[in-house]
């Protein structure tokens, strides 16, 4: 058997850190970087006697989150007490939640090659975040950083539902971009500020009965995922047609050697003795809370989208795209504000912005200019200030100077399109003089000689004479 | 209530204690006494009774979303097992040997 006739079924839990300004648990700031342990504070580093109290934006946050992913929000919700040793987790216990998460039975649409798709979501909770180990390279012991310490999280547990690593790769950016779109959590992945734990498991097509499944711990790059998976089902595959059995155990994806490795200390790793966590009360969410909370809720990328399609009249392709990133679809719909002209901006951030982003790595939400820097680029090309060709050299300017500006970068380089009428018929005088062969080619009938000319004029003009006036004047020159 | 010696051995392992073999019996015995009294609960008559989850009656006590620097900060790191940095100059964090 081969691995088409296998499935293969995975679960996320993404952790994505809540971007409010104090920890979850006392008022240190959650700021990244920071010299070590100086965010730090009784409660956070678990001194004898020091008493958590929660931050209401958490809660907010996290109904938020919920809601933008269809979940029920829970009545009544509690915090737990998750019991385990690590030198990052100074209390010894997480303050986390366990029977009774704020968030359950949700969903996410995906896009997949055989159309849209459901990822239902199990539950979302609030947890704080570990410290940081920086193990020594020199065997003296491990560097520990607290300033992470107790920086509030939201776990986002999806049900089983996802097939393969292209489906992981869609649902995984699907919950980044809402988390976006909703300004709940910054995502930044090399921070860690959003990463996912991974189950994997395979079974044979047709087979009702899920497999034993492995998981993969603090997976954070979208990459990471799809290697990991694919090397991941290959060996279950393996394990499975030699005759094996697929071992239950927590696996460390080493993305240098490509390989997945046993994590050992399997035995009592799931015994984690949850219990409720007495320093805190109970969490009341009202109706009224929710519709409050509903209200702050900005429009989602579906919504958009559909959108897009109607009113822009955008293939569905584009608007996909479009959405698929707050930063891409709030320079789009700001620009077009600007300049009226959806079809354009559309094409700009499609094909020269990606372009330049994918060709330089670099995200979205890294763009330096704004829509209203956007719109005048396309404004001056409807008006025939710059033809396209310098458009495109502007571009690259207004990622890389200092000016954002375009007419600015076009003014400072002397880019402005020539359309004088005096000036064009005086290149293409001077043109025509110098070619007189192309004057008796075209004349003999070979169209291609009135394109050699237009270069020709451009060449001189270093591309600003406006090609639509010397096309004509050429075009009048020569039937004269 | 029946404790078995290997749930003794299970929770010591999670709890990082080394039990030598005679305090697992005794372990065993004290434990199985201690959750036998806590069972007597049990027989309390709960019809009618709303469950109670936490400790405290009260609900819904948060704290604002303001900065608040706890300034003793060379105090929080005072019993920490060593200083010693790597980095010149020395970082602030502090080691845990392994
Ligand atoms: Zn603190």
């Amino acid at each position: 058997m081969s691995r088409e006739d296998y499935e293969v079924v995975m679960g996320l839990e993404i952790h994505a850190e809540l971007s409010t300004k104090t920890k979850i648990f006392c008022s240190c700031p959650t700021d990244f970087g920071g010299e070590p342990n100086t965010h730090c504070c009784p409660v956070c580093m678990a001194m004898p006697g020091a008493l958590p109290v929660l931050n209401e934006k958490v809660v907010e946050y996290a109904v938020k989150a919920g809601l933008a992913m269809n979940c029920e929000i829970a009545e009544n919700c509690k915090n737990d007490r998750k019991n385990y040793f690590y030198p990052d987790l100074p209390k010894s216990y997480q303050i986390s939640q366990f029977d009774k998460p704020l968030c359950n039975h949700g969903y996410v649409e995906i896009d997949t090659k055989d159309g849209k798709k459901k990822i239902r979501i199990l539950r979302i909770h609030i947890e704080e975040d570990a410290g940081k180990l920086n193990h020594d390279e020199y065997g003296r012991g491990s560097f520990v950083d607290l300033n992470r310490a107790g920086v509030p999280l939201i776990e986002i547990v999806s049900e089983p539902d996802i097939r393969g690593p292209e489906e992981a790769d869609a649902y995984f950016k699907k919950i980044k971009s809402i988390l976006e779109y909703i300004e709940v959590s910054d995502c930044k992945m090399q921070e860690g500020s959003l990463r996912a734990d991974v189950n994997v498991s395979v079974r044979k097509k047709g087979d009702p009965k899920l497999g034993t499944r492995t998981e993969m711990k603090n997976m954070n790059s979208f990459r990471a995922i799809q290697n990991a998976v694919n090397y991941e089902a290959q060996r279950q595959i393996e394990v499975i047609e030699s005759g094996g059995k697929v071992e239950q155990e927590t696996l460390r994806w080493d993305e240098l050697q490509g390989k997945t490795f046993s994590m050992r200390d399997k035995e009592d790793a799931q015994d984690y003795r949850y219990f409720p966590e007495p320093d805190l009360g109970m969490i009341h969410i009202s109706k009224e809370y929710i519709e409050n909370v509903k209200k702050t809720l900005p429009e989602l990328p579906e919504s958009r989208k559909k959108r897009y399609i109607e009113e822009y009249k955008l293939p569905e392709y584009d608007a996909n795209i479009l959405t698929s990133s707050k930063y891409f679809s709030n320079l789009f719909e700001g620009a077009v504000e600007k300049c009226g002209s959806a079809k354009a901006v559309s094409n700009w951030i499609m094909s020269d912005i990606t372009g330049y982003l994918n060709e330089n790595e670099i995200e979205p939400e890294k763009i330096p200019f704004t829509a209203e820097n956007l719109a005048e680029l396309i404004t001056l090309i409807d008006k025939g200030t710059i033809s396209s060709s310098i458009a495109k050299k502007v571009l690259p300017e207004m990622f890389e100077g200092e000016e954002k500006s375009p007419r600015e970068i076009i003014e400072k380089n002397g880019w402005v399109q020539i359309s004088d009428e005096g000036a064009i018929k005086e290149v293409v005088a001077k043109v025509l003089e110098a070619n007189p062969q192309s004057i008796i080619d075209y004349k003999a009938g070979k169209d291609r000689a009135l394109g050699f000319l237009v270069g020709q004029a451009m060449k001189e003009t270093k591309g600003k004479a406006n090609p639509g006036m010397l096309n004509k004047m050429f075009l009048e020159e020569l039937n004269k | 209530m029946n404790i078995s010696r290997d749930e003794i051995i299970h929770i010591s392992k999670l709890a990082r204690l080394n039990l030598t073999g005679e305090e697992i019996e005794k372990y065993t015995k004290d434990l199985e006494d201690i959750i036998g009294f806590a069972n007597t609960i049990n027989g309390v008559d709960t019809e009618n009774i709303d469950e109670s989850i936490t400790a405290t009656e009260q609900s819904n006590v948060f704290r604002k979303d303001e900065v608040k620097e706890f300034d003793d900060k060379e105090a929080l790191l005072s019993n920490a097992p060593s200083m010693e940095g790597r980095n010149v100059p020395p970082s602030k964090c502090f080691i845990i040997g392994r």
